[in-house]
């Protein structure tokens, strides 16, 4: 919402930019409540550019389009100014950048020579002071074709001979005519004297690029002056006779010397609100005008419009209003005007409006967006001539039905949608936008003003089924008071009289179909002050309320009609706070009975899975929750696997982000992807994420989290990544920890993965990612995954350690090597080792397995290092060898194991 | 003989004095004072002497010894030194080569700054609480008074799963408020991070998924002053102390009265820079007195019982931590960016 502060004067004294500057009253309104996003000074980007009068022109002498003007800019002496525009006569009050001027953009104006002649400054053009013609409506400019200006495209074929003089034919009934005199006949109106070669004529034009020794192209018969499409002749055959120029400025009361920016509205400063979407009544002039009073202690200044009326005609005769559809419009406003007169409105009504943001378009269209920036209330003009039979008829859409709106697109309408119909059809979208069929046009005579109360969640759906917010539908879909519209249809009526726009109805007509009860609620001080922290005087709590226009009468508070949000005793409590100040509320702790706090078991291994992999070199990551359905692919998920089965968002960003992942893995796969297209040679990855699958209670997801490895890189292979489970699993204490080869997970390499397990309990999977899967990913390296089950985990977690003595006798280590079939798993060996060693074997390690030359095919040798230790001696020679001969044997007997 | 024994003395102790190495000055001991050595060898031959002769040679012959040994001691401490001199300069390394390369992972930074707040917040007796990101409209809007028909609701700004937009990704982690008061005994204090999910395209500031830290008391007694004392402690810690904070009114449905917070640009101290868009405060949650509705809409009597909560976006809050410019880092994982933190 943007404010201007020149308007808001209107309504509050003492809040002027001369009384409080942009920083401080955005300060001051922010922390009463009503944000402040920006704020502009309109003419922040202009400088030292003047009202000039031009006191002559004469041509340069070396360019065959440019004048040296001599300027009066309210000084001894007048300045010169050169200039290629020829839409200025001598007379002109115009803008004048002067030498170290600045203009909108960052363009600085110096002073230089043009073609040898000294400019001091530049003579500006609408666009130049950040203008356009909707701001300046007469600022709109028209060009004659001048013979004089005449360039042929095929220099071997003019269409007009070089040396044409007044009274040659041009074609059909124009003719060359000299230009001998002009003369101002008012605005943008010129009489031009000429000599059409054997007689004269005296003719009216609105061209103003003429001047005495101008050819012109002079119609006989029409008696006029022609343009370039009279001529039907091209821009480049006539390069400088352009419907552009300077601005030449008709405002009444200025003279040479002025500065320019009260004259162009760029006086003005322009404060932008981030209105709260519980705040409507704030989207307003005077909604804002009420915060500011309270907020700086002053007045607010309110108006009661007052409409004098009298036009022909008996409102209830002209027109009538249904409600059919009561429930969505509470209340139905409107008041007619007749005998318009569309023109376009007053500056001071064009300049506010483009403070706002707001296009000007003509008084009528004008008057009703500046009602709806004043009030805040939506109104709409309809042509009275379009609405057939003279009857409004407010009712939901029929199925179907469609409705040209005024940005000229056709909608398709449902009975959601709230239409106002006349006898026959619907002539606009009900708080949306009106239709194009009953717009206010040029030649419109007579105009019904809608001043209405729509249900906002009917307008807010309606808007959005379309695709067409628009300013009106954003106020309504936050719900306006009905009061207001009374109001505001006899503000809109009074404008239209005093800018003398048409002539307006007696009467009024006004459906009410459901206004809420005023909303009463006791103050209850105490527990104000206790919910605040505070300690506020009573007296002090009502002048607050009462500086909101609130009825104050004791503890009872009767809440303004515009106040839909207040209802509850701690809403009164928000409007004591905001101006007692939410920065004079004490701070204080916490009192009253302490807790302990703290993490959740699963939490805590949370932290510790973290701890590990960092301390194991991996980064931390996370990913996106959803996925793309295409994703179960890339992994090869079987197609009929039910872990397919995944929460699917009806309305997704797009297709990659459109179900919930079942697995962590392709999320992993992407990263570890991006990485290794990034280049990144080593990669180590974790995450902490979550699974969502169906099956939940109240048809919520079951959420599963899972410890998620990823890594690549020259050092990594299969056992870098058992190395890191292992040592998780052994740092959590699961017991009867062991490993299976995984051959049927399709997304691994079926013989580099294995599934672990604590007991019974498969904590999850590990290993190569299958070559076919790095593929789909376009990665041609190997890539190693681990998903891990933090249930699982938190289950396979051992007890608390207890201490084992240390111990007391030395140990000796003996390796042995021995030669096996290939197929047969280490573990085997292992267990086999272990069971075979008896009391004195206190570990065995692998340390080396060796294929090649010296080993039979199909064979392999395996290298372990025992430790032997008794408990309660040193060991004896005759004890180890013992053990050793009991393990070999087992290890033959067992697996035919030889000793190398 | 004495002759004899002064010039091996002479001699001795000379070559001793001279040994150039460790063998060197081995063999020197046994020539002079080994079994068979020349010393021993003068000694045999005390016999020869007279009974007065003995006494005095014996008594020289042991001096001689004695001051041998010294200077074979001396030299041995000698050359010891200059051999371990030579080894220690051989042994010179370049400390100027790198270290072993040891890599350590490195935690998120969201999850970084996340942890700050979670360890602040326990250390004053919050409870951290985790829930669902499926989640009910009942639990995210309804008994958050968001009504049917508030603009959050859309389908234009919330993910659904159903039709009848019953089941959807939590847009807030306020429904947690919601568990919390139906499931916890009071009094309550709990912070519950987590994921959150909006239907936002992906830019430099905005993304579908990002987190959010709720934090909710509700006591007897507890008052708004409160919620600004406990926070500006939080900010305290955060950001560091001295920092300066406001609140400013706001408007959320499950709040009332409603703030936000912000602290003042760290940059400009206040005074309007580019970081903070000129405005010299940085927002960084929301928060509020919990409406009394929602108290009651979970059970909780609002005449006895009042409690405030606040919200905060957590990839922002690491953002202006470690000065990440672009949200889009935060889930790229690309590891030159995650081994800055």
């Amino acid at each position: 919402m943007n404010l201007s502060r020149k308007w808001l004067t209107e309504f509050v004294d003492g809040v002027s930019v001369s009384d409080i500057d942009d920083r401080e009253f955005s300060e001051a309104m922010t922390l009463s409540g009503s944000k402040v996003e920006t704020y502009e000074d309109m003419g922040a980007e202009i400088s030292n550019v003047l009202v000039g009068k031009i006191l002559s022109m004469e041509k340069h002498p070396d360019s065959d389009h440019m004048w040296i003007c001599q300027i009066d800019i309210g000084q001894a002496e007048p300045v010169q100014i050169v200039t290629g525009a020829w839409n200025i006569h001598a007379g002109d009050l115009v803008p004048a950048a002067l030498h170290n001027s600045l203009l909108p953009g960052g363009k600085k104006i110096t002073k230089g020579k043009l073609r040898g002649v000294l400019s001091n400054g530049m003579l500006c053009s609408l666009k130049e002071l950040n203008l356009d013609e909707r701001d300046f409506p007469y600022g709109v400019i028209s060009a004659a074709a001048l013979l004089n200006d005449y360039h042929p495209l095929d220099k071997d074929k003019p269409s007009i001979p070089a040396d044409i003089k007044a009274g040659d034919k041009v074609f059909g009934p124009v003719i060359a005519a000299a230009v001998t005199a002009v003369e101002n006949a008012g605005i943008n109106l010129w009489k031009c004297t000429l000599s059409t070669g054997d007689g004269s004529a005296v003719v009216e034009t609105a061209c103003q690029n003429i001047h005495v020794s101008d050819i012109a192209a002079y119609n006989t018969k029409s008696e006029s002056i022609c343009t370039l499409d009279d001529l039907h002749a091209q821009q480049a055959e006539f390069p400088h006779c352009i419907p552009d120029g300077i601005f030449v400025l008709h405002e009444d009361g200025i003279k040479p010397g002025d500065d320019i920016k009260p004259i162009i509205g760029a006086d003005d400063h322009v404060v932008e609100f981030e209105i709260t979407p519980n705040r409507p009544d704030c989207l307003s002039v005077i909604g804002l005008a009420r915060e500011a009073a309270a907020t700086f202690g002053k007045e607010l200044k309110t108006h009661e419009p007052v409409v004098k009326g009298g036009a022909d005609g008996v409102l209830t005769e002209l027109l009538s209003v249904e409600t059919p559809a009561a429930d969505l419009c509470p209340r139905y406003t409107a008041r007619m005007v007749r005998n318009v007169k569309i023109a376009p409105s007053p500056k001071w009504m064009r300049e506010r409006l483009r403070a706002m943001g707001v296009r000007p378009i003509n008084n009528i269209v004008d008057i009703t967006n500046y009602v709806m920036m004043e009030y805040g209330q939506p109104m709409h003009a309809f042509d009275y001539r379009y609405v057939k039979g003279g009857r409004i008829i407010v009712r939901r859409a029929y199925e179907g039905e469609e409705l040209t709106t005024l940005d000229g697109n056709v909608r398709k309408l449902n009975p959601n949608i709230l239409v106002i119909a006349d006898d026959t059809r619907a002539v606009g979208l009900a708080g949306i936008m009106g239709g194009e069929n009953s717009e206010i046009v040029s030649d419109t005579v007579d105009v019904v003003f809608e001043s209405a109360n729509f249900d906002g969640t009917c307008i807010r759906k309606g808007a959005l089924s379309l695709g067409m917010r628009t300013e009106a539908s954003a106020k309504f879909e936050k719900g306006l008071d009905p009061l207001n519209t009374l109001p505001a249809v006899n503000r809109a009526c009074e404008l239209v009289e005093m800018l003398g726009a048409g002539e307006v109805v007696d009467g009024v007509i006004d459906i009410v179909n459901n206004i809420p009860e005023p909303t009463v609620l006791a103050l209850r001080p105490d527990k104000i002050n206790a919910l605040l922290g505070t300690d506020v005087s009573t007296e002090t709590m009502q002048d607050i309320l009462r500086s909101l226009q609130f009825g104050v009468d004791g503890e009872t508070i009767s809440v303004p009609s515009w106040r839909g949000d207040v209802g509850h005793y701690s809403d009164l409590a928000e409007e004591v706070a905001r101006f007692y100040g939410y920065n004079n509320i004490p701070c204080t702790l916490v009192s009253g009975e302490s807790t302990l706090g703290g993490y959740s078991d699963e939490q805590l291994l949370e932290q510790r899975l973290g701890s590990l992999c960092r301390a194991a070199g991996y980064d931390e990551i996370i990913t996106y929750s959803f996925i793309s359905p295409t994703y179960y692919d890339k992994i090869r998920m079987p197609a009929d696997s039910p872990e397919r089965e995944s929460f699917k968002i009806l309305n997704p960003l797009g297709e990659d982000t459109s179900i919930m992942r079942t697995t962590t893995l392709p999320s992993m796969l992407e990263i570890l992807t991006r990485n290794y297209n990034f280049r990144n040679k080593e990669v180590k990855l974790y995450e902490l994420g979550r699974t969502y699958h169906l099956g939940g209670k109240d048809g919520l997801a079951i959420e599963k989290k899972y410890l998620t490895l990823g890594t690549y890189g020259a050092k990594v292979n299969f056992f870098t990544v058992k190395g890191l489970v292992e040592a998780i699993m052994k740092d959590l204490r699961a017991e009867s920890v062991r490993f299976e080869a995984c051959t049927d997970n399709p997304s691994y390499h079926p013989g580099r993965c294995a599934t672990v397990w604590a007991g019974d309990e498969c904590i999850g999977v590990f290993g190569q990612i299958h070559p076919l899967v790095a593929a789909n990913y376009g990665v041609d390296t190997e890539l190693y995954c681990a998903e891990l089950s933090l249930e699982k985990l938190l289950g396979a977690c051992g007890p608390d350690p207890i201490y084992t003595p240390l111990p007391k006798f030395p140990a000796v280590t003996r390796d042995i090597a021995v030669v096996c079939d290939k197929a047969i798993p280490v573990a085997k060996l292992i267990d086999c080792i272990s069971k075979a060693g008896g009391k004195y074997l206190k570990g065995c390690s692998l340390f080396d397995i060796y294929t090649g030359s010296h080993i039979a095919d199909g064979k392999k040798s395996v290298a372990f290092s025992l430790t032997l230790r008794a408990d309660n001696q040193t060991l004896t020679d005759d004890h180890a060898e013992e053990t050793m001969k009991a393990v070999l044997d087992a290890l033959e007997r067992d697996f035919g194991a030889s000793m190398r | 003989m004495k002759a004899l024994m002064n010039q091996l003395r002479e001699s001795a102790v000379k070559a001793i004095l001279n040994a150039d190495s460790p063998e060197n000055l081995e063999a020197l001991r046994v020539k002079y004072l080994g079994k068979k050595g020349e010393l021993t060898a003068i000694l045999k031959q005390m016999g020869k002497l007279s009974a007065e002769e003995r006494p005095v040679m014996g008594q020289l012959a042991n001096q001689i010894r004695t001051e041998l040994e010294s200077a074979i001691d001396e030299t041995r401490k000698k050359l010891e030194a200059a051999a371990l001199e030579a080894r220690l300069e051989l042994e010179t390394v370049d400390v100027t080569v790198p270290g072993e390369d040891i890599r350590f992972g490195h935690k998120h930074p969201m999850y970084k700054a996340l942890d700050e707040i979670k360890e602040i917040f326990v250390g004053m007796g919050f409870t951290v609480l985790d829930g669902p990101e499926v989640e009910l409209a009942t639990y995210n809007f309804d008994k958050l008074n968001a009504e049917e028909g508030h603009p959050s609701r859309d389908w234009s700004d919330t993910f659904y799963f159903d039709k009848d937009s019953r089941v959807m990704l939590r847009s807030q982690t306020s429904p947690m408020q919601v568990r919390a008061m139906e499931t916890m005994k009071l009094p309550i204090r709990i912070v519950a991070p987590g994921r959150v999910y909006r239907k936002d395209e992906v830019d430099a500031t905005h993304s579908p998924m990002f987190h959010q830290v709720e934090g909710m008391v509700i006591d007897k007694n507890v008052t708004m002053a409160d919620l600004k004392g406990t926070l500006n402690l939080v900010m305290q810690e955060l950001f560091g102390e001295g920092t300066v904070t406001r609140f400013r009114p706001h408007h959320f449905p499950f709040t009332e009265p409603s703030c936000e917070m912000d602290v003042q640009c760290h940059k400009c101290g206040g005074k309007g820079c580019p970081t903070c868009k000129g405005e010299g405060w940085i927002e960084v949650l929301g928060a509020g007195m919990i409406h009394p509705k929602v108290l009651e809409m979970s059970g909780i009597d609002s005449e006895e019982y009042t409690g405030w909560a606040f919200g905060m976006g957590l990839e922002r809050l690491a953002m202006r931590r470690f000065k990440i410019s672009d949200l889009r880092l935060i889930f790229e994982n690309d590891v030159r960016f995650l081994e800055q933190f």
